[in-house]
């Protein structure tokens, strides 16, 4: 059964939003995406999913703030502990299984109200093997660079050269936080933190909320005359041991996109997009996850990226929306964001970010430091 | 929809398991529904995984930590998380990964480990409360509970020595359950009555213990049902879950209207429109005595405020009409919050694939239903089985 996105709600990205409490920050985000559906969530909205970590919220149990501020009160809800395109997946699922026609997917970040960052990420690792050697957990974003540009050939100029591509092209998404006029070289003189990522290979946290409303194929008719198809997701898990994982290539997106690709119908990645959103939390990692996605074969994505293939206008626009670089890092938000972005992008409504012709395009996700778990959704529009 | 059954449970011993590490008991509990099962990883598509607060193992993003001991290494899994209904809601999700197609056989797991948590496991629930409404009073879970107890004995006018038979009769029940923790085949109704009262009318014998431990389920389509030649698999009938507004303080705790939201979701599946009678033994959440009999009544196996008599009138009792926590419940076996799929939905599927042993209800059963309950008082899963 095919499930389709008949909703988008996004609030902006910013570095700080003392403002609004993240209950309003969610509020805000789900009005935007019901108005975007034209549905009232009390009547038409049969399940809610939370994609959120406790941490990050917090709280004991944040499940039991979720529901009145997305119009959840006595329905079908529930959090997952993942990113944004594994609770997708979930929504998506339960309307396969017949259970239900419209579900919402809700994620956000209220990174603002983190006062440790960096204590809670290392509160993450293995508590008898890693997390006693403490220290800013980025180090382990800087020896995963070493080590994957080592074995691809890539190099620190052209993860400077993505840099640049996000925080130049973010200067054109009314939404993003980061978005900068800035050069390769001038991302490539900023200092090394964790050698050898810099400060600017590193995204900056954001605060945002995203909310997608998913529909059964009978149902998103009546929403849309042609809404935008979720025509595959996979997700998957490589090993949480730092120890035993695999440095150099993300074999979870390399799961997650097999899966993604076998629902859709794809046999050649490399030709059936014309948009990426491809998650860029470092910058290395945009590089990494194209390779791993199959989006582009080991060895040309340096070349691709300096012939400006990856640009809006290149042959593949990849993070078109300025991605994490640009807009700000939102936590298991961001996978939720690279979808939203997707669909703005096939639906023509990227205003002058627009990527030309856009039918078909894809996300790819990560769930940040240390975890080796990431998501694909495949996303298209027409029959 | 296609149809999905249970092919295979583990459960591991449930007790202050100081030795092993969360991914250890997950394995432990694993590799029992594996064999159960007689699957291996490799025959595995997805695995779904529930736990409570990341703060009880200690650790942020838990399930992404103790995922290789789900067996969960290059495959995809996903953690869900209801609060205390956390036990029945991720066999729930794991339902849909296998009613949607996405999966043939998936792989639930859930994990606990509240001791290492100092100096109670208590202490995590200082952080479950809205940070300005509630926090300043300094509550806690007994605090808010015996709230709750004290409305539904007032409103129906019951006695606590009624409420208390059920501890007693789960925890002597309990006593025929191979991973109990707080088994007593001797406790009476003035022994729970006697108590030392913790926050009036809660006594101490009210309450389950906190506890450590795994328990999995393994679910699978009808095609690999019959692929798999499996003999006695149990069926998924119908699937339920509703949660409640966060201002718990503003509705009435007499009656948990959201779990009978939640029944109505799954009996509707099931094609069930007179649970008492078309069901024929549950395992209500017992976290504390008096929650089996609310329950009870939210899952419309009885009339508001009657659960009490029926307890009374020894209905309930394994032998009785409606065998009600045959397992032992959470009161009997133990309360590691997500673990206690084992003793809800895991009992479900020995019961009724008759593999319960000494703890097989005597009469002829067809269909079971479970429930658990959580967040601040307000969110319950709901699921229906049958043979």
């Amino acid at each position: 059964m095919r499930v389709a996105i008949v909703g988008i709600g996004l609030t902006p990205f910013r570095p700080s939003t003392p403002e609004f409490s993240w209950k309003e920050l969610m509020y805000d985000a789900a009005t935007r995406a019901y108005a975007d559906a034209d549905l009232d969530p009390r009547r038409d909205v049969q399940s809610f999913v939370t994609c959120a970590e406790d941490y990050w919220e917090g709280f004991g149990i944040f499940d039991e703030f979720v529901p009145d501020q997305l119009g959840a009160a006595m329905r079908p809800t529930c959090t997952v502990c993942g990113d944004g395109i594994q609770g997708l997946a979930q929504g998506a699922m339960q309307i396969q299984s017949g259970l239900f026609d419209v579900v919402a997917v809700e994620s956000h970040s209220k990174a603002s109200d983190l006062l440790t960052y960096p204590h809670i990420v290392q509160h993450a690792l293995d508590p008898i093997l890693n997390k006693p050697l403490r220290g800013h957990p980025n180090y382990l974003g800087g020896l995963e660079m070493d080590a994957y540009l080592r074995a691809s050939g890539n190099t620190a100029r052209d993860c400077a050269a993505v840099v640049a591509k996000n925080r130049t092209g973010a200067l054109k998404n009314p939404i993003a936080a980061y978005g900068a006029k800035l050069t390769a070289e001038e991302a490539e003189r900023s200092p090394p933190q964790f050698d050898p990522l810099r400060t600017l290979d590193q995204a900056a946290l954001a605060d945002a909320g995203v909310v997608l409303v998913l529909a059964s194929e009978r149902k998103a008719r009546q929403f849309s005359a042609n809404p935008v198809w979720l025509r595959g997701f996979g997700w998957g898990t490589d090993s949480p041991n730092l120890e035993a994982r695999d440095w150099t290539t993300a074999k979870y997106t390399e799961i997650a996109a097999a899966a993604a690709y076998r629902m859709a119908g794809i046999t050649k990645p490399e030709k059936a997009f014309q948009v990426a959103e491809v998650e860029d939390r470092f910058s290395y990692k945009e590089l990494q996850h194209l390779e791993a996605a199959g989006l582009s074969k080991k060895g040309e994505t340096a070349k691709r990226l300096k012939k400006g293939d990856f640009a809006v206008g290149g042959g593949l626009a990849v993070n078109p929306s300025g991605g994490s670089l640009g807009c700000g890092y939102i936590l298991d938000a961001s996978g939720l964001h690279r979808v939203a972005e997707v669909a703005l992008q096939l639906r023509g409504e990227a205003g002058s970010r627009q990527v030309h012709r856009a039918r078909n395009g894809v996300a790819v996700s990560w769930r940040g430091l240390p975890t080796a778990t990431g998501g694909v959704a495949v996303l298209g529009v027409g029959k | 929809m296609r149809k999905v059954a249970c092919i295979g449970a583990g459960m591991t011993l449930f007790r202050r398991r100081l030795k092993e590490t969360p991914k250890e008991l997950c394995w432990e509990a694993t590799r029992m529904a594996l064999d159960a099962a007689k699957l291996e990883m490799k025959d595995i598509d997805a695995v779904v995984t529930g736990s409570a607060p990341d703060a009880f193992d200690g650790v942020h993003m838990k399930g992404e930590y103790y995922a290789d001991g789900c067996g969960g290494f290059r495959k995809p899994i996903t953690r869900v998380f209801t609060g205390g209904g956390t036990g029945v809601f991720s066999p729930i999700a794991a339902w849909w990964h296998v009613a949607s197609g996405l999966a043939d056989i998936a792989l639930v797991v859930n994990e606990e480990k509240m001791s290492s948590c100092y100096p109670h496991a208590q202490s995590v629930f200082a952080h479950i409360w809205d940070p300005i409404l509630d926090r300043p009073l300094n509550p806690n879970l007994v605090w808010i509970f015996a709230m709750e107890m004290n409305r539904y004995m007032t409103v129906h006018k019951i006695k606590k020595e009624d409420i208390a038979r059920v501890a007693v009769k789960n925890k002597r029940n309990a006593v025929a359950h191979p991973a109990a923790q707080l088994a007593d085949a001797k406790i009476t109704v003035e022994d729970v009555l006697n108590s030392e009262v913790l926050a009036w009318p809660v006594q101490r014998l009210d309450i389950s213990p906190p506890s450590d431990g795994a328990s999995a389920l393994i679910l699978a389509s009808e095609d690999a049902v019959k692929r798999l030649k499996v003999e006695t698999p149990v069926w998924f009938s119908g699937v339920g879950w509703c949660i409640d507004s966060t201002m718990w303080t503003d509705r009435d705790l007499y009656f948990p209207r959201y779990l009978a939201q939640a029944s109505q979701m799954a009996y509707k599946q099931a094609k069930i429109d007179n649970p008492r009678k078309q069901i024929d033994f549950a395992e209500p959440y017992d976290p504390f005595d008096y929650k089996e009999l609310h329950h009870m009544e939210g899952l419309l196996l009885c009339g508001k405020g009657e659960a009490a008599k029926l307890t009374r009138e020894g209905v309930t009792e394994r032998d009785g009409d409606l065998p009600t926590c045959p397992s032992g419940g959470l009161l009997g076996v133990g309360n590691p919050i997500a673990a206690t799929m084992g003793t809800k939905v895991g009992e479900l599927y020995w019961q009724l694939s008759g593999q319960a042993g000494k703890r097989q209800i005597p009469k002829e059963i067809h269909t079971g239903v479970t429930n658990a309950w959580g967040d601040l008082m307000q969110f319950s899963s709901v699921v229906v089985m049958r043979a």
